[in-house]
């Protein structure tokens, strides 16, 4: 039914799916506590680089990432330096370029669930003795909860469904960089419209399930605190 | 435990300069009409004014001194926070409420039952905050700052929001606050009410400014404050109930000046209450008259004559050690000579019990 290269595809989606989750998590937490709460001027520029991979032809992103990661880009470069390889056509490389065009996906929705938690519950938590990180984890996150869900879930969904940018840095190349999207892509150019189908329809059911079951949970919540 | 607070804070179209040092004994009422700062020096206060500049000490403890870089952060401050809302966490029961302050107290002087019991909540623990009344949730907040065992217990108009049914439930709690637990209260409001029947003293706000600051029966009848000018100013008398007139249906108090006589009230003998007089239900006389349907009669020292308007004058009076007003007529006052110092009597046409 699944071919050798498709279950290998499809266990580096979920690789990188997850993994990209957990950083841009990490990474975008920060990033979207500091644009809800800040009164700096600069704050839309910020905001605009976040939001670039959501208007920006995924190609251009893959162009200038590949530059960046190759043996003469920076980012390679310091990857040599430090005794690697360059990071073009490398797993690492598609996480870096996952986590870049799957941020908007992650930081919008935690910025939104940041920006409608009323500042006074953070300061009635603090005169009732909850330092600054307590309050992190005992107010802002259960208080944003809705908006962790839809990060993840949109984060997850949308890195499993990039094409474009894995195309340009990962090269295709099958059980190490290769991808369900681009793996259906090849499918088809073969004219293997059974694989294709196979391929397509799960990657389709999948994505409906995740947003489903983000939607229904977080409709249960928002009942739950009304 | 004496509390020195001084502040200066610089807003858009807003300052406040603030410099009070009270004894803390009983509640302080922080008074002044709505957008005169009383909120914002709570909060400096509460260290929740970062641009506040200035200096606090609570007792021996400095929070905040800005000429020396101190400044303790507001959940090192050992103060309870009354928010006008209440501001109960949504994603937490009333139960859960409770023990997030419980949790992190850092001692106990009151336990989660005292509280839950002295606040009259054990009945919606399980509920959650979403499904409580007004009153009900103010009740809680106050449960919820308790068990974090503040010295100072800071609240920001508690009674604002409430119906009068809610308001005459929660006054009693708040009543007993003080002598239960000897904490420290500063109490916001803009309700003379609510400062005749709770406050032993009085900061008065306006603009950002102090106007005063002193002892309740002082600062009601200060000649220099606008209270006692207004038409509703009122002086407070504290007596003790001594008896009840079956007869004619009286209950008679007693204070340091005298006694006073008043439709009949249910309260037990021996109950300290306070009571309100009215400067205009206030009259002089040079001899108590011996035919007058006015029953209370009470010896008093004029001490300040001041003018009110064209035709009247405000005169603060002194009944021993209780400060009373009345506001009478310049002609009254010139045919009958009321000059500081004289010795007089003040008959009181009527007197309400404070409840």
């Amino acid at each position: 039914m699944l071919h050798e290269d498709d279950l290998s595809a499809l266990w580096i989606t979920f690789q990188l799916a997850s993994i990209t989750t957990i950083i841009l998590l990490l990474v975008g937490t920060p990033l979207a506590w500091w644009l809800a709460r800040t009164h700096w001027r600069g704050k839309p520029i910020v905001e605009a680089v976040v939001a670039l991979p959501l208007v920006l032809p995924p190609t251009v992103l893959g162009f200038y990432l590949l530059v960046a990661l190759g043996p003469y880009g920076p980012v390679g470069a310091l990857s040599i330096a430090l005794g690697g390889k360059p990071l073009a056509f490398t797993f690492t490389g598609l996480v870096i370029g996952s986590v870049l065009y799957s941020l908007p996906f992650v930081v919008q929705p935690l910025q939104d669930a940041f920006t409608a938690i009323e500042t006074h519950f953070l300061e009635a938590a603090a005169t009732l003795r909850a330092s600054p990180v307590d309050i992190f984890f005992s107010i802002i996150i259960p208080l944003a909860r809705p908006g962790f869900l839809t990060a993840t879930v949109l984060g997850f969904a949308h890195t499993v469904g990039e094409f474009g940018v894995v195309l340009m840095i990962g090269g295709n190349i099958p059980g190490r960089t290769q991808v369900l999207s681009i793996a259906i892509y090849d499918h088809v150019e073969n004219l293997e419209y059974v694989q294709a189908h196979w391929l397509a329809g799960g990657l389709l059911i999948l994505s409906f399930v995740m947003l489903v079951t983000g939607y229904t949970i977080n409709k249960r919540f928002r009942v739950l605190n009304s | 435990m004496s509390i020195e607070v001084k502040f200066q804070l610089k807003q858009r179209n807003f300052s406040l300069i603030v410099e009070i040092v009270f004894q803390e004994k009983g509640i302080t009422a922080l008074f002044g009409p709505s957008g005169g700062g009383k909120t914002t020096l709570l909060r400096c206060i509460a260290g929740l004014e970062p641009s506040a500049q200035g200096y606090l000490r609570v007792g021996e403890t400095i929070w905040q001194d800005d000429s020396k870089h101190i400044f303790v952060p507001p959940h090192k401050r050992s103060i309870g926070y009354i928010f006008q809302g209440a501001v109960l966490f949504p994603h937490l029961s009333v139960c859960g409420n409770l023990e997030f302050a419980l949790k992190r107290a850092n001692e106990q002087r009151i336990s989660f039952d005292e509280a839950v019991e002295f606040t009259g909540i054990s009945h919606l623990l399980e509920r959650r905050t979403n499904k409580l009344s007004g009153g009900e949730r103010q009740r809680v907040a106050l449960a919820r700052a308790l068990l974090t065992s503040p010295e100072f217990l800071l609240m920001d108009e508690p009674l604002a929001a409430l119906d009068r049914e809610s308001k005459a439930q929660l006054m009693p709690y708040i009543e007993q606050l003080h002598e239960t637990l000897s904490i420290a209260i500063l109490y916001v409001t803009h309700s003379i009410e609510e400062v005749a029947h709770l406050a032993e003293y009085m900061v008065l706000l306006n603009n950002g400014r102090v106007q005063g600051n002193g002892k309740i029966s002082e600062m009601l009848t200060s000649l220099e404050l606008p209270l006692a000018r207004s038409d509703n100013a009122v002086s407070i008398i504290k007596a003790m109930v001594v008896k009840h007139d079956k007869i004619y249906n009286l209950t008679c108090l007693r204070f340091d000046g005298g006694e006073i006589l008043l439709p009949q009230e249910k309260c037990n003998i021996g109950k300290i209450v306070r009571v309100a007089v009215h400067a205009r239900d206030v009259s002089l006389v040079w001899e108590p008259p011996k035919q007058s349907s006015i029953l209370n009669v009470i010896p008093v020292v004029i001490k300040e004559v001041s003018v009110l308007n064209s035709a009247q004058v405000l005169v603060r009076l002194m009944a021993v050690n209780t400060f009373l007003l009345a506001r009478i007529t310049k002609k009254s006052a010139a045919v009958l000579d009321v000059v500081p110092g004289r010795q007089m009597y003040a008959q009181v046409k009527s007197v309400s019990l404070i409840d």
